[in-house]
């Protein structure tokens, strides 16, 4: 935890001042940096025999899931209580959007509940910005469409920087499939903010156009990414979503692009190995691998307990200017 | 808001005299050192913890634990408070259970940080005792809390403020009264 520490000075000048997180894209690196030490506080926290502080108490946060999730949902419930906040969970599926009610309309109502965070998942891009804009409450996303995911990017880097001391100069390559995912995007802003440099590697497919431009290089070859990589954060081949003509078959995938032990034996032996979970064993990565001594995936979970209790004490404590 | 010197209280020697002192005093209260560690509340309470076990030591023989509280999420004020408070970690990395903690800070005012230092403890366990050691007591308290320990007894008025300035932080030693000016 040094590395998340020492940082102590700049980031004990800056103040938040936003009173949503909707990705990392518009945040600045001192803001990031600031949400990962207040995150390294946080992990303290847990780790104590009673853990949960009273912070937030007095506060409501609803988490309003219009996708299902249970890791991401159960992560930001259990961070809301850590900080004493009462929590309601609205699954969506089962709720008004099957009578019409917009998302707007839905979050007016939340207000009108006096709550004071609305964490969204959505399926469409940008929902929570749309929201963010019409409510006083602090909007938070946890996923929207295929456009960022910031708290998963920042566990991940939080994971990262506990594990090598600093972001900055680190080799990280993104493996997958980086046209359909948030993950790999919030990732990207946020990596390189901190001075990564960043590959991202997959079939030619689920490589979007333009991606370039982010400030990575793109490659589509497995050693590529693999060589001289500090730490490879595998994505989550998305089955439920069309990935139809990326690659022949899920066997022709694992055995191109699949990590396993015989790929990591020409890497650097102390590579970090992540993954934003749920693993697909035997498509992404072989169970050696993700239950191996470079796999930090269980940490991942961990770690995203502490980053939320950050993100949800700073947007939940901004000061009324912001509101 | 504005604020001038207006005395020097302590100087270089005087703090390290004042926390020699608290060190006896917290010996010869507490005669069998065994099972006495020391919680300083950051950030200048824990600079203190340390030079106050080094101290013990001196005298005693024996270094006590030292371990530092951030109280940051225990505030009453976090909703209301000008600017919102970055978190600290806190760094207890021992069982306080049965313990007898000396709970150090810097500047004893309202009292309301030493209740939220308290609240923050009991939830690391349940120490036998808590003794509190602090370098200045100024008064104006509003908790019912007082010191076991005060290195000086600073009469002040609720528009002055007194700065304990420390080698680790400033890079130098004193405490001064500052009063508003308009």
């Amino acid at each position: 935890m040094k590395g998340l520490n020492n940082m102590a000075g700049a980031a004990g000048k800056l103040q938040w001042t936003r009173k949503d997180l909707l990705g990392l894209e518009h945040l600045s690196k001192e803001e990031i940096e600031l949400i990962l030490y207040t995150a390294a506080s946080f992990k303290e926290v847990t780790t104590r025999r009673i853990k949960k502080v009273p912070a937030l108490r007095g506060k409501t946060v609803v988490n309003l899931f219009y996708e299902p999730s249970t890791r991401t949902r159960t992560s930001f419930e259990l961070a809301a209580k850590r900080l004493s906040a009462d929590v309601v969970n609205i699954e969506i599926e089962a709720s008004s959007v099957k009578k019409g009610e917009t998302l707007i309309d839905t979050g007016r109502n939340i207000e009108a509940l006096k709550i004071d965070i609305i964490v969204v998942r959505h399926n469409c891009s940008g929902a929570p910005n749309i929201l963010a804009r019409s409510v006083k409450s602090s909007v938070v996303n946890a996923g929207d469409g295929w456009h960022e995911h910031p708290t998963q990017a920042l566990l991940d880097m939080f994971t990262l920087k506990s594990k090598l001391g600093r972001i900055e100069g680190q080799n990280v390559s993104i493996i997958g499939d980086i046209a359909h995912s948030r993950v790999a995007r919030s990732n990207i802003w946020g990596l390189t903010k901190l001075g990564a440099k960043v590959t991202v590697c997959a079939p030619k497919m689920l490589i979007p156009e333009g991606i370039e431009k982010m400030g990575v290089k793109v490659t589509s070859d497995i050693k590529e990414a693999l060589t001289g990589a500090d730490a490879i954060n595998v994505l989550r081949m998305q089955f439920e979503r069309d990935t139809g003509g990326a690659f022949p078959t899920r066997m022709e995938y694992f055995k191109q692009y699949g990590i396993t032990k015989e790929k990591l034996a020409g890497c650097k032996p102390d590579i970090v190995v992540m993954h934003p979970g749920p693993i697909n064993r035997g498509i992404e990565m072989s169970s050696d691998v993700a239950d191996g001594k470079n796999s930090v995936i269980l940490e991942q979970v961990t770690n995203g307990i502490a980053v939320r209790m950050a993100v949800l004490y700073l947007v939940g404590l901004v000061k009324e200017g912001a509101r | 808001m504005k604020f001038k010197e207006k005395a020097k209280v302590l100087d270089e020697l005087a703090v390290d005299k004042t926390l020699e002192r608290i060190a006896h005093e917290v010996i010869e209260k507490n005669p069998s050192g065994k099972g006495t560690v020391i919680v300083g509340i950051k950030s200048r309470g824990a600079y203190l913890g340390e030079r106050l076990a080094d101290k013990i030591k001196a005298i005693s023989g024996s270094r006590p634990l030292v371990g530092a509280l951030d109280i940051t999420l225990y505030r009453d004020d976090l909703s209301g408070a000008t600017e919102q408070p970055v978190v600290h970690a806190t760094e207890i990395d021992f069982d306080i259970d049965g313990k007898r903690i000396i709970l150090v800070d810097d500047v004893l005012f309202t009292g309301r940080t030493i209740r939220c230092a308290l609240d923050a403890l009991v939830d690391f366990g349940r120490p036998a005792e808590i003794q509190l050691a602090v370098l200045v007591d100024r008064g104006h308290r509003e908790l019912p809390i007082r010191a076991d320990y005060v290195g000086k007894n600073i009469p002040t008025s609720t528009g002055e403020t007194v700065d304990v300035r420390l080698k680790e932080v400033e890079g130098t030693d004193e405490v001064i009264i500052c009063e508003r000016v308009k």
